[in-house]
């Protein structure tokens, strides 16, 4: 293997952590709420598009800044995955089927995808340059071989920040320590004095402030929108999640990241790679799978004395 | 006015009638103890009490106040602590996190600090695993750990199901050890046991529960003593 050709893989390998740290951002909205309330929210990848909506839209009529656009967009994905969590889920809380919950997370994602159909119209939206939360020209390195985009910088210091942050928060405040309390044993929770309607909001939240934070990072690196943009990127988070362990921080992370290299890579080495990738994504996680049934992180139910 | 006053509860799941207009009472700076055989509804008992489960009918008063309907998370707040069947440790957290989930509703940092180390006194197994996993302590440390968390609560009434449940005859002395200290210590207990002899031994007064009725109660000793509760609970 000559530099050239080593470079161009590192250029790859390069992208694919860029992709699948966003992958992981979304992950680890999935697997926060999986862990604490126990559903699938098909509807999350959804909330991704309609943070990036948000951001476009402050942009273009009121003209704000990047940055305020992207706030503007974690509020309102805050508030929306609190509201669907209290309208939709919250009743079925008690349901005796878990497919009741299930299937009305996935009514809420075609609501989502509709209503933004009918606002925004069938796109695709673009972004100038100027818009992108992030511009300017790439970094390049040993003389030229390798370019790092600027966005790309941001998302792995985004996720590195949100990743510190997320276990700091889980494993070192009262309200995370509830958290665990409540994924492990809801009832023992409660009679510790844990609201658990309250933190399985406080979870939902988190969730969705990260959906926008990928919305508006997918968008700036990908620019084009349309309401499906969320859908595919959400399945692919999932499948992150469950790679990973679902329920597992951590594995979220790895998860998501793994993922985009194995897409990546799939795309550039493998002759007409780029329409079997998905194809040799889900491929990896039915061997993972077979060979952990947890997941990386999984964890294994530990037997009590 | 009885510290707990319960009158004829009912409770159901689905169609089955649990409890069947169950009534009693416990005093202040009593051991009182509920006892009978497997499904009588001991455990529904207590966990309509704290609110996990909701009551049909009746009524239950905690120092005068109505609790029926008070959800499960504010009861811990308003003064009883629960330490559930099966102690329900937190087994991914710390011996140490799940003593401070204990203190939850707590804000006093100085007094929590204080419980601590009176818990760690009293179980000086805790804190030589404090930073252990409670999921990796034996049986009887996870009790243990169980009461620890529920007393951290300072509760002026604990309610506990079956505290030696699958211990070995060692911790099961111990246990009850435990419980004749918190109680003398003023907190008031009731005590749901499948072990009567024991339970009996260290209570002021008992109930017996049967498929869901109160069928016989009184003074602890003279049940002790009480041909048919030998026969049926006794094993005599
Ligand atoms: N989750 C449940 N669903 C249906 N029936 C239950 C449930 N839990 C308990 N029961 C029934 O309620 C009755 C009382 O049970 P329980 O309170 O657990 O008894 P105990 O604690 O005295 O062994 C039993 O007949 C039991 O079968
Ligand atoms: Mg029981």
């Amino acid at each position: 293997m000559n530099f050239s050709t080593f470079m161009s893989f590192v250029s790859y390998l390069k992208d694919g952590i860029s992709l699948g740290a966003v992958y992981a951002i979304i992950a680890l909205g999935y697997t926060m709420v999986y862990g604490i309330a126990k559903m699938l929210n098909f509807a999350h990848g959804d909330v991704i598009m309609v943070g990036a909506y948000i951001s476009l839209t402050m942009m273009t009529k009121t003209g704000a800044p990047p940055v305020v656009a992207l706030l503007v967009a974690i509020v309102g994905c805050t508030l929306l995955g609190v509201t669907i969590e209290f309208v939709a889920y919250r009743p079925l809380r008690k349901a005796s089927s878990p497919l009741a919950v299930l299937i009305t997370a996935i009514g809420v994602s075609y609501l989502l995808q509709n209503l933004a159909l009918k606002i925004f119209g069938a796109g695709p939206e673009s972004i100038r340059d100027e818009q992108k939360i992030i511009s300017g020209s790439p970094v390049v390195l040993f003389n030229g071989q390798l370019a790092i985009s600027r966005i790309t910088i941001l998302i792995v210091i985004c996720i590195i920040i949100i990743m510190c942050a997320l276990t700091w928060f889980v494993n070192r405040t009262r309200r995370g320590h509830a958290m665990l309390a409540v994924s492990e044993d809801r009832d023992a929770a409660q009679l510790m004095g844990v609201n658990v309607n309250g933190t399985i909001s406080l979870t939902f939240a988190i969730g969705s402030a990260l959906a926008a934070v990928a919305g508006v990072l997918l968008f700036s690196a990908y620019p084009s929108l349309t309401p499906y943009t969320g859908s595919m990127p959400g399945i692919k988070a999932f499948v992150a999640a469950v790679f990973g362990g679902i329920g597992s921080i951590p594995g979220a992370m790895i998860g998501g990241i793994l993922l985009g290299i194995i897409e990546n890579l799939a795309k550039a080495y493998i002759p007409s790679g780029s329409q079997v990738s998905d194809a040799i994504v889900f491929a990896v996680l039915i061997f993972v799978l077979l060979i952990r049934p947890a997941g990386l992180f999984g964890k294994n139910i530990q037997e009590k004395v | 006015m009885a510290m707990l006053e319960v009158t004829d509860l009912h409770v159901y799941y689905g169609v089955i009638h649990a409890l069947k207009g169950l009534s009693f009472q416990v005093e202040k700076g009593e051991v009182v103890a509920l006892i009978g055989a497997n499904g009588a509804g001991k455990t529904t008992t207590l966990q309509t009490l704290t609110g996990i489960l909701p009551a049909k009918r009746g009524k239950i008063l905690f120092e005068g106040q109505d609790i029926t309907k008070v959800p499960a998370h504010k009861i811990v707040e308003m003064g009883i602590a629960h330490v559930p069947e099966g102690r329900r440790v937190f087994s991914q957290l710390s011996v140490y996190d799940n003593l401070r989930l204990g203190a939850f509703t707590r804000k006093d940092k100085v007094e929590i600090e204080e419980s601590l180390s009176m818990i760690y006194r009293r179980f000086p197994r805790l804190e030589e695993r404090k930073n252990q996993k409670a999921g990796t302590l034996s049986g009887g440390e996870q009790q243990m750990l169980a009461m620890g968390r529920a007393l951290m609560s300072r509760p002026r009434l604990i309610v506990m199901d079956e505290p030696s449940m699958g211990l070995s005859p060692i911790y099961v002395n111990e246990i009850f050890d435990i419980i004749k200290v918190v109680s003398e210590g003023g907190t008031t207990v009731l005590l749901v046991e499948q072990n009567a002899k024991k339970a009996l031994s260290i209570a002021n007064r008992a109930y017996v529960l049967e498929t869901g009725n109160i069928i016989m109660e009184g003074d602890a000793q003279q049940l002790l003593h009480d041909e048919k509760v030998q026969k049926a609970y006794l094993g005599e």
